[in-house]
């Protein structure tokens, strides 16, 4: 399979592709600069690492901030589901490599930092590889620092707290990374993906970005399909394709499907019946209240249990908190305790009451963002299992995702 | 330029005592393990001394009284 744009060229299983042919085949980029800045603005694109930022607006405020910039390639990747960056990085480290060198001449960056998951073997031996091939003015400029493999490592504040002080936990914001970053200098963090669309607009412009995209949409995302579809992995679909024709490019569905998790563990899920029409788009689904996240989709089976399942993943979230916080290291805890009471002994009524208590006290009253994507998530399942939440039985199918 | 005052909390640096919720439980109060929440919106004049109180108050410097633009 090869994807639309940032996954076309040469067969993905053949490995990285070289700097020879990659230049070959796309030449160099020519943009940079305050135009490159305004083509940014311009084609709409956001970022792709979950908060979907508007890219150009960033880049302004980093040049507009005091002080020499530092650029952060954020290859971190810690959704378990997720596997588009480490494909990228694996498949089409040049890409990325481009994206963030644009990014580091278009803000004057003294210092590039590749911020790699440890895990991400494969993803990280490409782009050291592909590092070597670059021109020596870049490999300078260069490094690459780990990433533990922790879910909130991947946080921007938390990969300038280790790249600087050796710790992967987030710090208190504000200043956000953009404002005062590593060594205090104005941090721009992108994730790899976002570069690597970034490296294709400083080359065809925006009107070509927007030239694909389906029902409004700008551009192309790459998205993982997991759960419940004959070919789980990555897809690259045009903006505004619809869940029901990713999952037909993903082979269709193995059973029935109960309901859609979009967007990961940051995410929402959603009934299978309201999920199928949904546009993979960020600003369609903000519109509904949904979040595009890091471009994972997962099918539920309805064999499987959503309570359980959710159970699963509350417990898995609040053990990612960094414990520094009383209300995401307690309230996430006990989010997480009140669900597997329900998944395990069957529903309460004091339980449900609780979870809904705390889905409203816990968010925003965190240093990051982690309560917030953990709450915004269980209060989805709330609603989309409402009826089997008060009604589970004792069973706690725990079975692995 | 009209500004207004508002609360912040560092939550890493705020370990729950609760002496704040005391000292200004009309604006905050504490959540089920002893962590501040703050009613949102501008601190109301007459309570400004109150929530400098707090701030000073704080053990771990963690409150904060900001002075910002109105926003309308
Ligand atoms: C708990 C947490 C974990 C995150 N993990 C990642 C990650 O693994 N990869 C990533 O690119 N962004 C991650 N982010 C988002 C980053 O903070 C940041 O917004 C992003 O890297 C900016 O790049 P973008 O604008 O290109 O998306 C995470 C955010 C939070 C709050
Ligand atoms: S909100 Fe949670 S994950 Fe984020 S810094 Fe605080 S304790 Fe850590
Ligand atoms: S007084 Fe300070 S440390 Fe104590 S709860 Fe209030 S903000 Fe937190």
């Amino acid at each position: 399979m090869s994807g639309l744009r940032v996954l076309a060229g040469p067969e993905l299983t053949s490995g990285a592709e070289s700097f020879a042919d990659h230049t070959q085949r796309l030449g160099t980029p020519q943009s940079t600069g305050r135009a490159l800045v305004e083509t940014l603005v311009r084609s709409g694109l956001t970022g792709r690492g979950g908060a979907s930022f508007p890219v150009g607006l960033k880049w302004r405020s980093v040049i507009a901030a005091k002080g020499s910039p530092v650029v952060i390639a954020n290859g971190a990747e810690g959704e378990p589901q997720s596997h588009k960056d480490r494909l990228l990085m694996t498949t089409r480290p040049h890409l990325v490599l481009d994206g963030a060198f644009i990014a580091a001449r278009t803000v004057h960056a003294r210092q590039v930092v590749l911020y790699i998951g440890e895990e991400h073997k494969a993803g990280w031996s490409a782009m050291a590889r592909a590092l070597d091939e670059r021109p020596e003015g870049e490999r300078r400029i260069a490094r690459i620092v780990g990433a533990p493999h922790r879910y909130v490592a991947g946080d921007s504040s938390a990969a300038v707290h280790l790249i600087d002080g050796g710790v992967a936990t987030p710090t208190t914001t504000p200043p956000s990374t953009h404002e005062r970053g590593l060594d205090g200098a104005p941090t721009l963090v992108q994730n790899v993906e976002t570069l690597a669309h970034i490296a294709l607009i400083a080359r065809y412009g925006d009107a070509w970005y927007g030239s694909a995209g389906r029902r409004g949409a700008a551009g192309t995302v790459l998205i993982t399909m997991a759960g419940g579809v004959n070919h789980p992995g990555v897809l690259e679909v045009e903006a505004g394709t619809t869940v029901e024709e990713a999952v037909a490019m993903a082979g269709g569905v193995t059973e029935p499907t109960s309901a859609v998790l979009i967007g990961g563990y940051f995410g929402a899920w959603v009934q299978a019946a309201k999920a199928w029409e949904l546009p993979l788009d960020i600003a369609s689904l903000q519109a509904r209240g949904l979040s595009l996240g890091c471009g994972v989709v997962g099918l539920l089976p309805a064999a499987r249990c959503g309570v359980c399942d959710t159970s699963r993943i509350m417990g898995y979230l609040a053990t990612e908190s960094s414990a520094q916080c009383g209300p995401c290291f307690f309230g996430l805890r006990a989010l997480s305790d009140a669900c597997s009471r329900i998944a395990e002994r069957g529903a309460n009524r004091d339980d449900l009451a609780r979870l809904k208590k705390w889905a409203i006290e816990v968010p925003g009253r965190g240093a990051c963002k982690h309560p917030d994507g953990a709450v915004m998530f269980l209060r989805s399942a709330l609603s989309t299992f409402a009826d089997e939440f008060a009604v589970h039985p004792a069973h706690w199918r725990q079975q692995p995702a | 330029m009209k500004t207004e005052m508002q609360l912040t909390i560092d939550r890493i640096k705020c370990d729950g005592h609760g002496l704040c919720a005391e000292l200004l439980p009309e604006r905050i109060r504490v959540d089920d393990w002893g962590y501040p929440i703050i009613a949102p919106g501008p601190i109301p004049e007459h309570l400004a001394q109150h929530a400098q109180r707090a701030v000073a108050a704080c053990p771990t410097l963690a409150l904060a009284l900001a002075r910002i633009a109105r926003s309308k």
